[in-house]
């Protein structure tokens, strides 16, 4: 006897939200990368279309950053120069975009004037044809000053800016407005908060097509289930129509996974954990794995190998399981 | 809970008048009110006074379509009205009402479904209104089986377990309360449910707050939507925090705002 799936209908679907711009749409990327659309729980393609698959974006710093050995002999030779670095993520590494941290505008970290970070994020534009991601400092009163400037400086090109924050939110969502970019809702693992930061950001007349949600993880094994459950909440809540919960969601991997002990303790340290950096790949692709399921669009992550694992992961998950 | 905006009714006397003169300003411009107010749905009744209930309900359907764009919910007993006038609807509306007598379910249900629309089913027939929970029970059973036979949708179906006034039938507010969590039980997916809240303070004195005190408790039993007053502002407040506290919305600061617009 056939087995009856039980199928559950949504009301409605994620948004869709396109980053970049070609020629032609007044950018001058190759191409433009369009996450969302979700009409069923993640990768449920029986019960609704799943448009657009996840994508991986690589990190680039424009700073030398404080990574572990095992991640940085991969940027080794590029990682003072952001263009190349983004160039080498693309091309060698298959990163669907660059995620570019401008952390090197932070006061304690060398305080990049706004002219100088425009000069960066021009040249990873020039080095890539990908769309960017671009993220301030994480120093609000900077961050106001930079990514507005960076925002001007590339006006037109459609790119996802961050970090829009309930105590920090205006400047950056009028940038957005006026220079026609998207931006990052990110809220601290608090499901009220990201839906109060939509409508705050919508009552400026940002369209929900142009947000996107960060609502914060744990790595596995440092809350990775919390984070799971918001998601999984909002996402719920997304398609049962909550127009407010309902954008597509993008999750800093990289970060949260190589700060935690078991990616970075050497293999000396404890030869029973195995390899360090076969550990720390596995750590960083299982974490992205389990966050796939809980529907996050955008991956921001680290190691090339990790990337490599998951968008083969990916593609096997894309392919329809029609009952 | 979705509110059916309950105020362009000929009952009401600027109504009635603006029926009798062909006037759409009163009507146009409670559809207004009543949109910005709150309400998801706009009941639309001639009223008992009107001898032409079909020209009246046609011209009501197009002239509140022309100043909102809210769906509606066509009130009335005669099914030749509701008939012409969803003929006009725009958007998919609610047919409001049939009886669980079984002359009434043969001419309403497959009115809806050829439709597209909702429908409002009363747990009573020909005697009147039960006084007890069971016997409204068995006619709500009476509606989801016609709703199965018909092929409507069960979330298209929206049973009325129909309250009265506290002053004059105390009894049967607890009763309404106990039907309305029965009748969730009688099939999955389950029916919606509806009220003319309104009547639950017919001829009290502190309407508003017994409106809202009895929506509270109803929600709490899962009432899904009420024909009610649309520009109660502590009433649309009542509503949007029960649907926090009952955890069928997701909090936010904002969450009165956007039950308003949402």
């Amino acid at each position: 006897m056939a087995v009856e799936i039980l199928k559950e209908k949504s009301r409605a679907s994620v948004p869709e939200v396109t980053i970049g711009a070609t020629k032609e749409q007044g950018g001058t990327r190759t191409h433009t990368i369009t996450v969302g659309g979700d009409a069923a729980l993640p990768f449920h393609h029986f019960e609704g279309e799943i448009k657009h698959r996840p994508v991986v974006a690589l990190e680039v710093n424009d700073i030398v950053p404080e990574w572990n050995e095992n991640l940085l002999k991969y940027y080794r030779d590029v990682v003072d120069n952001p263009g190349q670095w983004a160039k080498k993520c693309v091309e060698e590494y298959g990163a669907d975009l660059v995620y570019l941290k401008l952390d090197g505008a932070h006061p304690d970290n060398g305080n990049k004037s706004p002219e100088e970070c425009v000069a960066v994020v021009k040249d990873v534009l020039a080095s890539v044809g990908v769309p960017l991601i671009v993220v301030g400092c994480d120093d609000e009163e900077k961050d106001n000053e930079v990514l507005v400037a960076v925002a001007e400086a590339t006006s037109g090109e459609n790119l996802l800016f961050g970090n829009a924050e309930q105590t920090n939110y205006k400047s950056l969502t009028a940038a957005c407005m006026v220079h026609k970019h998207n931006i990052i809702a990110r809220s601290p693992l608090d499901i009220n908060i990201c839906k109060q930061l939509n409508i705050l950001i919508s009552e400026m007349n940002l369209p929900l097509n142009r947000i996107v949600i960060d609502p914060t993880i744990g790595g596995l094994g440092y809350g990775i289930e919390y984070a799971y459950s918001i998601l999984e909440r909002a996402r719920l809540g997304a398609l049962q129509g909550d127009k407010m919960l309902s954008m597509p969601i993008i999750a800093t991997v990289g970060y949260e996974s190589w700060r935690t002990k078991e990616a970075n303790l050497s293999t000396e340290e404890n030869p029973s954990w195995g390899d360090a950096e076969e550990r720390g790949i596995l750590w960083e692709t299982t974490c992205a794995t389990a966050l796939l399921q809980s529907g996050v669009n955008i991956l921001l992550m680290r190691h090339p190998k990790s990337v490599q694992l998951v968008k083969k992961h990916i593609d096997q998950l894309m392919v329809p399981n029609d009952y | 809970m979705i509110i059916i905006g309950e105020r362009i009714n000929g009952m009401f006397k600027d109504i009635k008048q603006a029926i009798q003169e062909r006037d759409p300003k009163p009507v146009q411009e409670w559809a207004k009110r009543q949109e910005e107010g709150g309400a998801k749905y706009l009941d639309i009744n001639v009223g008992p006074a009107v001898s032409d209930k079909v020209g009246a309900m046609k011209w009501l359907v197009e002239v509140t379509q022309e100043a909102s764009d809210l769906p509606l919910c066509l009130d009335s007993t005669n099914f030749e009205a509701i008939e012409e006038g969803l003929k006009l609807c725009k958007k998919p509306a609610i047919i409001n009402s049939t009886s669980a007598e079984r002359s009434k379910i043969e001419i309403a249900f497959p009115m809806a479904v050829k439709y597209g629309a909702g429908l409002i089913g009363l747990t009573m027939d020909s005697k009147g209104i039960p006084k007890d929970s069971d016997t409204r029970l068995a006619f709500a059973m009476e509606l989801v089986a016609a709703a199965d036979e018909f092929g409507l949708p069960m979330e298209d179906l929206y049973i009325d377990p129909l309250i009265l006034p506290c002053n004059v039938a105390q009894d049967h507010a607890p009763e309404v309360l106990k039907t309305l969590q029965q009748i969730k039980m009688l099939a999955n997916p389950a029916p919606k449910t509806v009220l003319g809240l309104s009547n639950v303070s017919n001829g009290c004195q502190n309407r508003p707050l017994i409106n809202r005190v009895y929506m509270a408790m109803a929600m709490a039993c899962g009432l899904d939507a009420a024909i009610a007053d649309a520009n109660d502002v502590d009433l649309i407040e009542v509503a949007a925090t029960a649907e926090i506290l009952l955890n069928q919305k997701i909090y936010c600061d904002s969450y009165v705002k956007l039950f308003i617009e949402g």
